[in-house]
């Protein structure tokens, strides 16, 4: 049992191999942790096709699993994984946060309030909002 | 509205403040450093002004704060009369701007134009997306009983993303030393030399 923690939360994936580089996860568990899965036309998200790396194809899709390490470099994406290989952070890039922010729409969020009420940026949508953070440290 | 953020790894400890403070706005805790990935943060308190539709009328950037403890007497932790006047002059100047911006809106000085706001979008390199995945790796494993691979990891973001002060001083608290205003603090701070510990604030008057 590995866990992923992915843009949408946390995610727990079966039959990987933690001993290595690679995070192979079945097509279903790469579908609901990451929202990418293996097409005709490469592996997509949505809409969204990213052709394989023509030779290399097997480094990144195989016997109906998809290795998400391999893909997230591909993508330029940070991938890094716990020393025990138990749990992985699939990040987005800064390429894909600078356009982000370069688009002026604020990047929505959820957390929690002290009594664990979650609170979502977009809840507050039709207010201004003066977003502040400070620490205890 | 005031939305208020703690970059607080340890859930607990934003807690006595916030019941001090008594707000009536909503105050989240923010353990992973979600908004430090988002909207490029690196220290606190920095602030986001955000409109009705959404849209970013000031990136991140200091919220009234300066560059003045600098020059404290780090005996008596005192400040140089001069430089506690212009510390309380950045605040109240940042604190009357966004009143005047929660007024007028978009015909407030003190909000950008789109343009203005692109021009002050903050640096977001490689490093640190990779900086702010192992933060967020090392809080996991915090939460599951690795404290010393987290410390570790820890180190590892901060070294790929030194200018996050949010990064650093979460893991010069992971140790447990108490809070992070003991000399190794200081001695980062001196080894920023003339570069600034609060990023400049583009605002008229603003020291």
């Amino acid at each position: 049992m590995v866990t992923l923690l992915t843009e949408t939360g946390e995610h727990e994936v079966t039959g990987t191999e933690p001993s290595t580089g690679a995070l192979w996860v079945s097509a279903s568990d790469a579908l609901r942790a990451t929202g990418w899965e293996a097409k005709p036309e490469g592996l997509c998200r949505g809409p969204i096709c990213v052709p394989l790396p023509v030779g290399r194809e097997r480094e990144l899709v195989e016997g109906g699993r998809i290795n998400l390490a391999a893909l997230w470099r591909h993508l330029g994406q940070p991938a890094v994984r716990s020393e025990r290989g138990h749990a992985w952070v699939l990040g987005e890039s800064a390429r894909d946060r600078k356009a982000a922010l370069a688009s002026l729409e604020a990047p929505d969020f959820a957390l929690p309030d002290p009594s664990g009420r979650m609170h979502r940026l977009s809840d507050y949508r039709g207010k201004k909002v003066f977003l502040v953070t400070w620490a205890s440290w | 509205m005031v939305i208020a953020v703690a970059m607080d790894s340890r859930e607990g400890d934003p807690l006595p403040w916030i019941d001090a403070a008594k707000p009536t706005y909503p105050t989240l805790i923010d353990r992973e450093h979600r908004l430090a990935d988002l909207y490029g943060i690196v220290n606190v308190p920095q602030a986001v002004w955000i409109d009705e539709t959404g849209r970013i009328v000031r990136p991140a950037e200091p919220a009234g704060a300066y560059e003045g403890f600098r020059q404290m007497n780090r005996a008596t932790r005192e400040l140089p009369e001069e430089v506690a006047q212009r510390t309380a002059r950045a605040k109240t100047l940042y604190l009357d701007a966004i009143r005047d911006w929660a007024r007028n809106g978009e015909r407030s000085a003190y909000a950008f134009t789109p343009e203005q706001a692109r021009a002050h979008l903050p640096a977001v390199t490689e490093d640190a997306a990779t900086a702010q995945a192992l933060f967020r790796l090392a809080q996991y494993l915090m939460r599951h009983g690795e404290p010393a691979e987290a410390e570790r990891r820890i180190g590892e973001a901060s070294r790929l993303h030194p200018d996050s002060w949010c990064i650093w001083r979460q893991g010069a608290g992971v140790t447990e030393l108490g809070l992070a205003a003991q000399p190794d603090f200081w001695q980062r701070v001196d080894a920023l030399g003339a570069k600034r510990y609060y990023a400049p604030v583009d605002m008229p008057g603003m020291p």
